[in-house]
């Protein structure tokens, strides 16, 4: 056989063979990445995320009147049922003080935004240091991890335990009324729920062959648990820091509902804005409308990109 | 006639916007009143999806069935839905790789054989439990009364594939169809279930289809083989004259890249290079060109087609077929 | 001396129970007093069925579990006294090689980090660039493409990835390398591909194995000197040929014939020695003989109040059973029938007649009645090392993939390994 039609074989070889490495590198989380723009369900959330973010950032700027601008003060009358609907200058109507509600709501989106986020961070992150702790003792830490880990998980059970809503009445009754109130009480709701997640999480990777595999190589206990069990346990608690943050707004909308929130006039939220307006809900039932539906809205958005996420996540969905 | 007939049978995944994929690709096979037909692979070659088909298991989303396949003179494809369920577990039964998993963990084992009889047999009462408990006995299950009351996970491995048989075989099927019945199993008793699996043919005159990756079980008990390779069958023969003389590439290979326990010691294992995933689209060429030694330009010029290169009834679908027996000899024969 | 003894390794797993205060309640006996020398530049292959305790052996002497009793000793140093730091730091001679090649790589780093985490930990290699060279190095020598250094586990075929589990061991320059089922979750065609290489990486760098699987013939082939396990002790030891030609203990005999061979000139002449009943739970181990109550050859007394130590029959074959030479001339007839009767007549009615001969010790009826139905659950809280994990159960699983529906596994069955 000649040389020529040997690598004439061999080129046509290749050229027929459906190769299915792809040789690309790429890892799990930029594997999901790609599932994730893949999804409608991620483009839809992440649109009204954005829009919602963006709100956040610029609404403050670009509302036509500040928040505490009584200009039409003389045109409403809430003793008398009087109140003034959308029209050409007030988008939205005014509220029970006179005060501008398209404005309202575009300054408040950016402290209903912050409570979301900060309550979430909270409980993330303390949940996160509790539930890794626990989850490295019992994991790696042998019998004397495995107490360790008891006694933790006891106390996450206790607040668990708690209604919520009740801890974060009792937390907020502690610390007084303000926005900071509203945010610890929410975060530490979430504290337990991210604590259990990671933990059993990780409880799930430290019986994994590759965790053994770098036992067996030698590697410390301290590596492998930052390196090899947390990385592969975070998924599940990506997607619930998602969804949180939906609930997060709410139950702060909820708080402020019950008189919790921040009573400063000048920083509007929707969740207080909803409190005010429920007085007056029989006359000018718009006025709880809008900051309702923005809070639905919103939590929405991130229910839907955290749903998406989850399953962009899914190792079993691969492909 | 044939007591199973599966002509062209073709099973596509996919559309839906995804990459359409291809697990069976025109498979071609009969099995005969009490005849043991053996469907061989590795993963990926299609075998369990084949078995699937003819069961009718496929999800009817995202699964295209195409061909033939003819049971008892009836069409299974184009049958209707309630009269294939009434000959699925009556006329047609399988046997599942994993036991436990096929097994409802809430239910004890006696209520799930009873189930079938009932549904099947139209035995009521006192009566479905008499037969139930006479097919564990049957199957070699000891103390068969009291095993109908337990549930599948006081089972041991071997005790719920007998179960999963007793089950199959409760109302005296025409077919078996056997999915890995051993894989999950320990080799002492894997014997044991092949010894009743061979015990039940010879008895019952039950046709098998068994499914299988281990071409040491396929010896053993198959009396036709059918060897697959990437959807398609590569070569079909008798046992004895597969084992004898294989003459595809792969079959040839495979043969050879198995450690053998009466093999003298020392002596080499010849590999097949590469992996399933080097391949060629049937409808090019041989999906099996970029691993095989004998590759040339012809095996790239559309598919292959089933021939008998060799002898009579021994169908291999190869352009550069093993025919040299020398060559053949190699393999420790 | 041997390069790696082991003296009468015993691994109990306690079985716990409590809500709070954990209770232990019994052992699971998964190793039960093994002794056994792995030669330098030698392959000990270690076979046995699921829950002789073969996997939890091999990761005794790494001592990935704990030792409950016993010496394993490597060049002169008992591992099993050591302290956790200078273990830790011994593992770099003793590398393990896994049964799922996918489980046992960390599906997030890629592989290049994956093959420097036991350097980094070993401190072998100054930095990054020269453990790269040394990677790239071992990488070329299993047969992987230079190019998979920035790729992830999952973009490789199984057979790769069990070579990069074979790269990662040896990257370490380890003395003994334990193979636990290093191809059972591997097809076929590409069990042999990674057979052949773990041949001739072992020729090139005298490289000692420690093989433990469940294929007899996979063991045999690859073994100097095989070890046969049963409920978690050595029921027989011999250099591999011997072995074949001549397996004295029942167990062995039983196991060999049972093993099928992909041809049918031999499979219709063999005679399978079929064993009744199922293996008794490790947690509850029968007395004497731990093999008395599915041996064919039992006999009424010793067998049940005995437990046999493993005596050299001459020529390094080691056996553990109280008859031996009887039952190699012959002198001793089967006691329970070894044909298509053990399999189809239930147990039962092939105890009877032999209690009508003697009185019977509770310990002749089959494993099945003496194993308590109960048995699965007390198990639950047992170590998963204990269960030798997915010895077969989850090779099947692995190797045919496209037995899952394609629904289940979320994408099409063909070619998607």
């Amino acid at each position: 056989m000649s040389v020529a039609t040997k690598s004439e074989k061999i080129q046509r070889l290749a050229e027929l063979t459906a190769t299915k490495e792809t040789g690309t590198g790429a890892s799990l989380w930029r594997e999901a990445f790609r599932r994730l723009k893949r999804s409608k369900m991620a483009i839809i959330g992440a649109i009204i995320i954005s829009l919602f973010v963006v709100l956040a950032i610029v609404g403050p700027y670009i509302a036509p009147h500040a928040a505490t601008a009584q200009a039409w003060r003389g045109e409403v009358f809430p003793n008398r049922g009087e109140f003034v609907g959308p029209r050409g200058e007030n988008w939205f109507g005014l509220d029970h003080l006179g005060r501008d509600m398209f404005s309202r709501m575009l300054i408040g989106a950016r402290q209903t935004l912050l409570v979301g986020i900060i309550a979430t961070m909270i409980g993330l992150v303390t949940g996160f240091l509790i539930g890794g702790i626990s989850g490295a003792a019992a994991t790696l830490g042998g019998d004397a991890g495995k107490r360790i880990d008891s006694v933790i998980m006891r106390f996450i059970d206790m607040l668990l335990a708690m209604p919520s809503l009740l801890l974060a009445v009792s937390i907020a009754a502690i610390m007084g009324q303000s926005l900071t109130t509203v945010m610890i009480a929410v975060g530490v709701v979430q504290i337990p729920v991210f604590a259990r997640l990671l933990r059993g999480s990780m409880l799930a990777q430290g019986g994994a062959d590759y965790v053994l595999a770098a036992k067996s190589l030698g590697v410390r206990k301290r590596r492998i648990v930052v390196s090899q069990i947390i990385p592969n346990s975070l998924s599940p608690v990506i997607v619930q820091a998602t969804l949180s943050l939906a609930t997060a707004i709410i139950e702060a909308a909820a708080l402020s509902y019950l008189g919790l929130g921040n009573p400063d006039p000048a920083i509007p939220e929707w969740g207080v804005m909803l409190t005010q307006a429920q007085r007056f809900f029989d006359n000018a039932p718009l006025m709880a409308l809008y900051p309702a539906v923005g809070i639905i809205i919103t939590a929405l958005g991130f229910t839907l990109f955290g749903e998406a996420m989850r399953e962009a996540l899914d190792p079993k969905l691969r492909g | 006639m044939s007591l199973l007939t599966v002509d062209e049978l073709t099973v596509t995944f996919g559309g839906r916007g995804r990459k359409e994929s291809r697990a069976v690709d025109g498979v071609s096979f009969e099995v005969d009143q009490g005849q043991v037909v053996g469907l061989v692979g590795e993963s990926g070659c299609g075998k369990s999806v084949t078995s699937l088909a003819l069961m009718g298991l496929l999800p009817d989303k995202g699964v295209t069935v195409g061909g033939r396949a003819e049971f008892d003179g009836t069409d299974l494809f184009t049958m209707n839905p309630s009269a294939r369920r009434d000959l699925r577990g009556s006329k047609m039964a399988m046997i599942f790789q994993d036991p436990l998993s096929s097994l409802n963990p809430v239910v004890p084992i006696g209520v799930q054989v009873t189930e079938i009889l009932e549904r099947h047999r139209g035995m009521k009462g006192e009566a479905a439990r008499k037969e139930a408990a006479h097919l564990l006995d049957r199957v070699g299950i000891p103390d068969p009364t009291r095993r109908l009351k337990e549930y599948p996970h006081q089972l041991s491995g071997g005790m719920r594939q007998r179960a999963l048989i007793a089950m199959a075989v409760a109302c005296a099927p025409s077919l078996l169809i056997a999915d890995e019945p051993t894989t999950a199993l320990d080799v002492t008793i894997q014997a044991q279930i092949l010894e009743l699996l061979k015990e039940l043919v010879d008895q019952e005159g039950t046709a098998l289809l068994m499914i299988t990756h281990d071409l040491g079980v396929v010896a053993g008990i198959c009396d036709q083989v059918n060897v697959l390779y990437a959807g398609k069958a590569v070569e079909s023969a008798g046992r004895r004259e597969l084992f004898a003389h294989p003459t595809h590439p792969y079959t040839h290979g495979l043969l050879g890249s198995i450690p053998r326990l009466d093999a003298p010691r020392g002596e080499s294992l010849k590999p097949i290079r590469g992996s399933i995933n080097d391949r060629v689209a049937w409808a090019d060429g041989c999906a099996f060109a970029p691993r095989c030694d004998r590759y040339e330009m012809g095996c790239l010029t559309g598919t292959p087609q089933l021939a008998e290169p060799r002898a009579a009834g021994h169908q291999v679908r190869c352009v550069n077929p093993v025919l040299d027996d020398a060559k053949a000899e190699e393999v420790p024969a | 001396m041997s390069l790696l003894e082991l003296d009468g390794v015993k691994v109990h797993f306690p079985i716990k129970k409590g809500v709070l205060f954990d209770r232990t309640v019994g052992h699971v006996y998964a190793v039960d007093g093994v002794s056994l020398k792995v030669e330098a530049g030698e392959t000990y292959g270690l076979v046995g069925e699921s829950g002789c305790g073969k996997t939890t052996l091999g990761r005794s002497v790494l001592r990935l579990v704990d030792i409950t009793e016993g010496s394993v000793v490597l060049d002169g140093t008992d591992l099993a006294k050591l302290p956790n730091e200078e273990m830790r730091r011994f593992r770099r001679r003793l590398q393990m090689v896994f049964q799922d090649p996918l489980g046992s790589l960390n599906p997030r780093q890629n592989i290049e980090s994956i093959l420097s985490e036991g350097m980094v930990a070993h401190g072998i290699g100054k930095n990054q660039e020269e453990r790269r060279e040394k990677i790239k190095a071992i990488l070329e020598r299993v047969g992987l493409p230079s190019n998979a250094l920035a790729r992830y586990p999952h973009e490789f075929s199984g057979g790769q990835r069990q070579r990069i589990g074979i790269a990662r061991a040896l990257v370490l320059e380890p003395d003994v390398i334990i193979c636990d089922e290093p191809v059972s979750a591997l097809d076929v065609s590409i069990q042999a591909q990674v057979v052949n290489l773990l041949e001739e990486l072992q020729e090139e760098l005298g490289l000692t194995y420690l093989v433990i699987a469940h294929d007899l013939a996979v063991v045999r082939h690859i073994s100097d000197v095989i070890g046969v396990m049963y409920l978690g002790s050595l029921v027989e030891e011999a250099p591999s040929d011997t072995l074949y030609a001549e397996p004295k203990h029942p167990y062995t005999k039983a196991l060999m014939s049972a093993v099928p061979v992909p041809d049918p000139e031999v499979e219709d002449r063999r005679e399978r020695i079929l064993l009744t009943g199922d293996l008794p739970s490790p947690a509850n181990p029968p007395t004497g003989c731990r093999f008395h109550t599915r041996c064919p050859w039992a006999q009424a007394e010793k067998c049940a109040t005995e437990r046999p130590e493993l005596k050299d029959v001459g020529g390094g074959h080691r056996v553990a059973c109280h008859y031996t030479a009887e039952i190699a001339s012959g002198e001793l007839a089967p006691t329970r029938p070894t044909g298509i009767e053990a399999v189809t007549e239930t147990e039962d009615a092939l105890v009877k007649p032999a209690e009508g001969e003697a009185e019977v010790p509770a310990a002749l009826l089959p494993a099945d009645s003496t194993t308590k139905p109960d048995a699965p659950a007390v198990k639950e809280k047992v170590p998963a090392a204990a269960e030798t994990p997915g010895d077969p159960a989850a090779d099947a699983v692995a190797k045919d993939q496209d037995a899952a529906t394609p629904e289940a596994s979320g994408k099409g069955p063909a070619g998607t390994d």
